[in-house]
């Protein structure tokens, strides 16, 4: 800390941010004396220092930009686009010589002889315009001449005016502040412990001191946490700088408003997102807004404006970055979806424009069509999905075309103190983040574990849900309780159910990273001291999930690989099939989830008799009716004789409705379809849920017993 | 050039039936046993973490470090712990019984025996000649004693 070159490089770093800040001002304001001034303090205070500390290399080229910053001041040279170019640049260049310098106590082998040329050019306006491609490097020496001399006087006279604040604050290690988070955690549990033992007396002094102490723990835990949280400025300050690199590479003109900048998250969770936003405001710059032709084309202002917005809602922060784009073309996105395999047309069709539009988020989708030098490098917004899933928290998509996108991501306030729900697995205790927690529940005879091809699934409010395990996948031994319970997870919008012998109680705990040695370990995200003093691991519910391949590309939701016609083709084939099962004429009878278009009730008396055909008025049209139980000779049964249950199945543009018992579930399964029950009207039967199901084929029965119907649609 | 009479000062401990040593410069404390929590599916040589007044330190196993054989189970540990402090953090190792710490002389190290083979061998730095046995010096390294 008190390293005089330490403090130098934290405190120039810091001025630079400040420096790019101004420059990008004056790019807008040109004629703003304070910014100027300010600009040319920063300079100025770094090559004054240089000179302290000998590093010449440095003080070259913060002398080269003072000159020409002297000249604006002077107002004998006008702020120009190439000069802020430079001088950004030239902020660039000291932020190497000093990353080097940290590294490596060396002022590195950088050449800027080509940077302070330029920066020599721009003094003189006539031969400016040309300047940056000018290959000729006329060397540092040139540089310092007589302007430098009056420019002390006038930084010392200035430099008051930025200290205003540093009177009352006090620049802390960031070190000091994570031992004394540890030790405040610390003093958490020994609170817990006592105030545990204190309730054991009844009189005396004890009882009324824990209270106390409690009390201050509390006050001094909430103050402490308050220490290490940073206003989402501190990463918003610097994004004007990349947007304006962006915009000029995408060539686009792009406004950067924002709007809660105040906003305060923990230190971690700042860190953590820096990513993720940068990725998302490059996307915005580089596919959302158009370039100013087509913007002006569009009746819109050519400068395209994106919106930064952070919000603290319900315990939760909300950052959301909106675009005046052209917004996402779901067309497209469902085009590249299904042309990657990624969904099925059918899925597609029967999807809602915003879960479309939340296709960009899976793994292996990029709409760009051509690799961009901006975005589109392999890191796709799946990746950004995850960095946020990670820290718990969830992102979103809305876009309309033509008006724009809003990217929503909302992550809880810290990553230091979590609550958690502590839960028992063969006699070891386990916390599981209560962001993941959708539920607990006790398994009995009312919620069974059952198994799809020897994978546990448990039917949930008639939903199957994936069963993991936790013995299993962790493979501890030891004893497990006779009493199970069901542990609800979710990791974004994916949702499993993990078993657990026992469910402890809620707590907020301190997190703790967990030893180098066991880093490798995805299943835990961490550690932490219980109130009687043992360690508990804290599940990854990610990590946990991974292991039991639950994240595997091809298990998604909403990513259903029926496909009639691989069905047909290649009965053993093995991959999991939505289907719906439903009763007929008491037999148990399956159809791919893909080939129903809706599920319909109408009460028995509204069929009425057309040519012979039982029809009935559905959606302003006449809707031809099949029995299914007549058409495969089976008994006509219906569980109530007053309404009738129909499959609508669609064909191109013509419904028809078949008559079933009732539907009994919906299921994903691998389906191994065998030809021991094949006749008309039936493909074959295979083993559903572990009874035997049997195959229609609707084609067959709709062709038989309604042929006008498939005739018309050709 | 070292002086004549430079010596080494080593925090001796019993494993295994063995004499083994660390430097005590790298040596914290010495505590009894405290509970561990076992990690599942960690690697073999961890055994587990412990609380160390609020630190969580992780534990490893140095028999299955240095390939000693473990009796009984696998699952009973030493009595004793030794805590080193790595560039990593600090590190636990179960001990039979901690030793003297004793001043031994720069010639009465030695290097490892260009015979002997095994995972060992990276994990010992020297061996001291002492009157009646062999003294086994490890190296203090994390990512050698951790195995990570």
């Amino acid at each position: 800390m008190t390293d005089p070159l330490n403090e130098f490089f934290v405190e120039s770093l810091e001025n630079l941010d400040q420096y790019d800040a101004d420059l990008l001002i004056l790019e807008k304001t040109p004629n703003s004396p304070r910014t100027i001034a300010s600009v040319f303090r920063t300079l100025h205070t770094i090559k004054g220092t240089c000179g302290f500390l000998a590093l010449h290399k440095l003080e070259a080229i913060a002398h080269a930009g003072e000159n020409l910053l002297v000249l604006i001041r002077d107002g004998t040279l006008p702020f120009t686009q190439g000069i802020a170019t430079a001088l950004l640049a030239t902020g660039d260049a000291i932020r190497a010589i000093i990353s080097e310098l940290e590294a490596n106590k060396r002022e590195g082998d950088f050449d800027h002889s080509e940077l302070i040329g330029t920066l020599v050019r721009l003094q003189n306006p006539e031969s400016a315009p040309s300047a940056p491609s000018a290959p000729s490097a006329p060397s540092a020496p040139s540089a310092p001449s007589a302007p430098s001399a009056p420019s002390a006087p006038v930084h010392e006279a200035e430099l008051p005016v930025t200290s205003k604040a540093l009177d009352n604050t006090v620049r802390i290690n960031v070190e000091v502040l994570d031992t004394l988070m540890n030790l405040v955690g610390e003093l958490v549990l020994t609170r817990n412990q006592l105030v545990q033992l204190a309730s054991t007396v009844q009189s005396g002094p004890l009882p009324a001191a824990a209270h106390r102490l409690s009390h201050i723990t509390t006050e001094l835990q909430d103050r402490m946490m308050k220490t290490r949280v940073q206003p989402i400025d501190t990463l918003w300050s610097k994004l004007p700088r990349t947007i304006r690199d962006l915009a000029h590479l995408c060539k686009k003109q792009v406004r950067l408003q924002t709007e809660g900048a105040d906003t305060e998250m923990d230190r971690t969770i700042v860190d953590a997102i820096k990513d993720p936003m940068t990725h998302l405001l490059r996307n915005s710059v580089d596919h959302g807004i158009e370039s100013p032709e087509v913007r002006k084309a569009a009746g819109k202002n050519p400068e395209g404006t994106i919106l930064l917005r952070a919000f603290h809602a319900a315990g939760l922060v909300t950052i959301e970055i909106i675009d005046d784009g052209g917004g996402i073309n779901v067309d497209r996105v469902k085009g590249r979806a299904i042309e990657r395999k990624l969904i099925t047309q059918e899925t597609a069709d029967k999807m809602h424009h915003k879960d479309l539009v939340n296709l960009i988020f899976l793994p292996g989708f990029s709409t760009a069509e051509a690799v961009s030098m901006v975005s589109g490098r392999g890191v796709g917004m799946d990746v950004v999905k995850t960095q946020i899933e990670k820290i718990g928290g969830i992102v979103d998509v809305n876009s309309e075309v033509g008006k724009g996108t809003t990217c929503r991501i909302k992550i809880p306030l810290t990553l230091a103190i979590i609550p958690v729900v502590i839960v028992g697995c063969c006699g070891e205790r386990f916390a599981i983040p209560q962001t993941n927690l959708l539920e607990v529940i006790r398994l009995d005879q009312n919620l069974i574990i059952e198994s799809v091809h020897e994978t546990p699934v448990v039917r949930l409010r008639g939903s199957l849900l994936p069963v993991v395990v936790l013995q299993k996948v962790l493979k501890l031994q030891g004893e497990r309780s006779t009493v199970r319970h069901l542990a609800v997870l979710h990791v974004g919008a994916r949702h499993f159910g993990l078993v657990v012998d026992s469910i402890h109680e809620a707590e907020e705990i301190v997190v703790k990273p967990i030893g180098r040695a066991l880093m490798s370990l995805s299943c835990f995200a961490g550690s932490t001291i219980l109130g009687d003093g043992h360690v508990a691991l804290i599940l990854d519910i990610f990590g946990i999930g991974s292991l039991s391949n639950l994240f595997d590309v091809d298990h998604m939701p909403g990513l259903a690989h029926a496909e009639v016609e691989r069905m047909e083709d290649s009965p053993e084939s093995k991959t999991l099939t939505e289907l719906l099962v439903f009763r007929v004429g008491g037999t148990r009878a399956a159809l791919p989830l893909e080939m129903v278009h809706r599920l319909e009730e109408f009460p028995a008396k509204d069929v009425e008799c057309c040519a012979g055909k039982e029809v009935i008025q559905y959606a302003g049209g006449i809707l031809p009716l099949i029995s299914v139980a007549r058409a495969l000779g089976l008994p006509e049964t219906a569980a109530d004789a007053n309404i009738i249950q129909t499959i609508i199945y669609r064909h191109q543009e013509n419904s028809i409705g078949l008559i079933i018992e009732g539907v009994e579930v919906i299921v994903k399964e691998a389906v191994e379809l065998q030809t021991a029950g094949r006749r008309s009207g039936v493909l074959g039967s295979a083993i559903v849920g572990r009874r035997v199901t049997e195959f229609v084929d609707v084609s067959e029965i709709v062709r038989i017993y309604a042929p006008e119907f498939m005739q018309c649609s050709r | 050039m070292l002086p004549m009479n430079y010596s080494r000062q080593i925090c001796t401990f019993i494993l295994n039936g063995r004499l083994f040593g660390l430097d005590v410069d790298c040596v914290l404390e010495v505590i009894r046993s405290l509970p561990i929590t076992i990690v599942p599916l960690a690697p073999d040589a961890v055994c587990g973490l412990i609380n160390l007044r609020g630190q969580i330190v992780t534990a490893i196993d140095l028999r299955r470090r240095l390939e000693l054989p473990v009796s009984g189970d696998g699952t009973s540990l030493p009595k004793m712990n030794i805590i080193i402090k790595t560039a990593e953090g600090p590190l636990c190792f179960p001990i039979d019984d901690v030793g003297d710490v004793m001043e031994v002389s720069i010639q009465s190290l030695e290097p490892v025996p260009e015979t002997m083979t095994g995972v060992a061998r990276k994990m010992i730095d020297s061996v001291c000649k002492l009157p009646t046995q062999l003294l086994l010096v490890l190296k203090s390294e994390f990512t050698i004693l951790a195995g990570a």
